[in-house]
């Protein structure tokens, strides 16, 4: 058996999810599309049932990709548990009604219902399912009220006895509201104020500036402290010591040792600067980047599941004009600082191809992925806040200043924010615990194994003596015009593969801070790392991949020989 | 009388609230806005609006909503408070 869980947009949907299932959720994109959605299983009585997190929609005609993966979806079900708004019963009738014309086996869940108390909101829930004719189950799915009694009455599903015809739909939807549902007098709660605070000018850009202020401290508090305390000294006196002794067994040189555990660095491993599998290639996804991976995804579920987010983009909207975007837009820059894979995934929030490539694009070349930057901060962090600085006083104004261009040179049309706000809320552990849980594990299925495809790849093209062919040729460029050292070739070579190996690559090099700022800069810039290529040239096509490819290029070079001449 | 105090959202105050009278889109817009809530005769509130034509965020029931500034500027309301 199917269940799908249907419903608007913020009304608590995933919490009913991760209320209804077990451990087992996996995150899947529907066939064709890059819309993501959970799926997971069930027990209804003996019987075994899959439950699948529909993307919201508000009606059943859709007008964004989302919504049409929602009513494709709709085909394939058996069952649909309908979760509703209870604080907004008007609205979500919609859905609910349209649902209903279907005919299929339904039940509702009538959400939020601890909310409807200090909202002033009284529903009459035995009455709704009398008139709309399937089972109406109050819920409060973060506390876990109604829960149980949703699961009991799912095998009461069933098709219901609306008949409305499209044209009325809203006036039948008015006769059922005033039948079920009475309004008090209330009061606006803190929560609601601080709402409106944060969305009104003068008080909400200094809330977003403390909000983002905050974010970065505690991601660097949080992934300092894994590294510093955990981390570090986990691979140093556990995994080490094993590791000299396999260095003694392949007697500490030739390319089997070099393939696993690398170049000894006085004599010993290095876990940064040898570039062994065992040793950097667990080291820097693991000890180095996970850490903040971590930190990163925990405060960003945060604001995603608190409601701040489409406040932010309110904010941001003006700025985002300019660079021919809409406020929306800072989500998938900000994902993109998790890593730029669902970055350029949710380019897709964005209406128009024209703003999706602005996007990508712009993010690819000034968004650093958490990977980078944590190798970025390891490295020229260590010199002080002046070559961070640098880094990230280059690429924010190149965002700025390429933005501003795209915007007059890129055809097409931008259209205007239109979102909803979902109040504010508390989130909930359980559900905000299961989705860092998907994502740590997705970075490490999917980032861990490249990054051991990347270090074997430098092993065996110093081995064939590629990077040295390639410094030769290339050193014009790099030296020229970039003022590096030819062998910072083979980190540019790597960084198609990753970016975070890569910068670790600049290590053993010995550049001065100018070079590693360079270096950095020129590495987030000029070319997404593969697993971001691939995304980016399924979303944009690949004649606009190659004209984003183009400009990152070029302008990586740009802005790499200009950084050369003024530092 | 009324006349005088019909006005776009965009010509709000924050902290108003109205009564929308009309919309100015065609079925798509007024499909978009209808499933948030926003339709002829609702009554709604100006929460807030942004520095050089930044959107205008409103509250219709429970829910509240931000809309660019040229689609804001399409909403006539009759302003009751």
């Amino acid at each position: 058996m199917r269940i799908l869980l249907m419903g608007n947009p913020n009304v608590g949907k995933s919490v009913v999810f991760s209320r209804l299932t077990g451990v087992n959720v996996i995150a899947s994109n529907y066939p064709g599309t890059p819309v993501e959605f959970a799926k997971g299983s069930m027990r209804v009585g003996a019987e075994k049932a899959e439950l699948v997190d529909v993307p919201g929609t508000y009606r059943l005609e859709p007008t964004s990709r989302a919504e049409e993966v929602a009513v494709d979806m709709l085909k394939e079900g058996d069952v649909v548990v309908n979760v509703v708004d209870a604080t907004n019963l008007e609205r979500n009738l919609y859905l609910t009604l349209e649902l209903l014309q279907r005919k299929i086996p339904m039940v509702v869940a009538l959400n939020l219902w601890d909310e409807t108390k200090h909202t002033g909101i009284k529903i009459n829930a035995e009455e709704l399912e009398e008139i709309l004719g399937v089972p109406v189950i109050p819920t409060t799915a973060v506390t876990g009220e109604g829960i149980m009694t949703l699961v009991s009455r799912l095998p009461e599903a069933r098709k219901g006895s609306h008949e409305a015809e499209d044209e009325d739909l809203w006036h039948r939807i008015g006769e059922i509201v005033g039948r079920v549902q009475k309004l008090t007098h209330r009061h606006h709660t803190l929560l609601e104020r601080f709402g409106d605070a944060s969305v009104r000018p003068g008080t909400g850009i200094p809330i977003a500036l403390l909000v983002l202020y905050l974010m970065f401290k505690v991601i660097r508090f949080i992934g300092e402290g894994l590294i510093g305390y955990v981390f570090e000294p986990l691979f140093e006196t556990l995994w080490k010591p094993l590791m000299t002794k396999v260095s003694l067994l392949l007697g500490s040189s030739g390319f089997l040792h070099d393939v696993l555990i690398g170049k000894l660095v006085e004599g010993d491993i290095d876990f940064v600067e040898s570039l062994g599998l065992l040793t950097t290639g667990l080291f820097v996804p693991i000890g180095m980047v996970l850490p903040y991976v971590f930190a990163f995804y925990l405060i960003l579920g945060f604001l995603e599941d608190s409601g701040y987010l489409p406040r932010l983009a309110v904010l941001v909207d003006n700025i985002m004009h300019r660079l021919g975007l809409h406020g929306l837009a800072i989500i998938p820059m900000l994902l993109g600082i998790g890593c730029n894979v669902p970055g350029a995934l949710a380019t897709r929030v964005l209406e128009t191809k024209r703003e999706r490539f602005i996007a990508a694009t712009l993010m690819a070349i000034a968004v650093p992925c958490m990977a980078q930057l944590a190798m970025i901060v390891g490295l020229i962090g260590k010199t002080g806040a002046k070559g961070l600085g640098l880094v990230f006083g280059t690429l924010f104004v190149v965002w700025v200043v390429l933005g501003v261009l795209l915007n007059r040179l890129v055809k097409g049309e931008s259209p205007e924010i239109f979102v909803e706000i979902p109040s504010y809320r508390i989130p909930y552990w359980n559900a905000s615990a299961k989705k860092l849980w998907m994502r740590i594990r997705s970075f490490i299925t999917e980032a861990v194994p490249f990054v051991l495809v990347g270090v074997f790849a430098v092993n065996i093209l110093y081995a064939l003596g590629i990077i040295e062919f390639v410094g030769k040729i290339a050193a014009p460029v790099i030296t020229g015009m970039l003022g590096l050292p030819k062998e910072a070739v083979g980190a540019l070579i790597i960084g198609f593969l990753r970016k975070d190996v890569a910068i670790g690559m600049l290590a053993p090099l010995g550049l001065s801070l100018s070079q590693l700022v360079v270096a950095s800069v020129v590495l987030a810039m000029y070319f997404p790392c593969v697993a971001t290529f691939a995304v980016m040239a399924k979303e944009l096509g690949a004649k606009d991949m190659l004209k984003s490819a183009g400009i990152m290029v070029l302008s990586a070079l740009l802005v790499g020989s200009l950084l050369n001449l003024i530092l | 009388m009324a006349e005088d105090r019909e006005m776009a959202l965009t010509a709000m105050e924050t902290g108003q609230t109205g009564k929308v009278v009309q919309i100015q889109g065609g079925r798509g817009m007024i499909g978009r806005l209808e499933v948030l809530g926003i339709r002829i005769g609702r009554e709604l509130r100006k929460v807030s609006s942004q520095f050089m034509r930044g959107p205008v965020v409103l509250e219709v029931g429970n829910t509240q909503v931000a809309v660019g500034f040229g689609m804001a500027g399409k909403i006539l309301v009759e302003v009751t408070e």
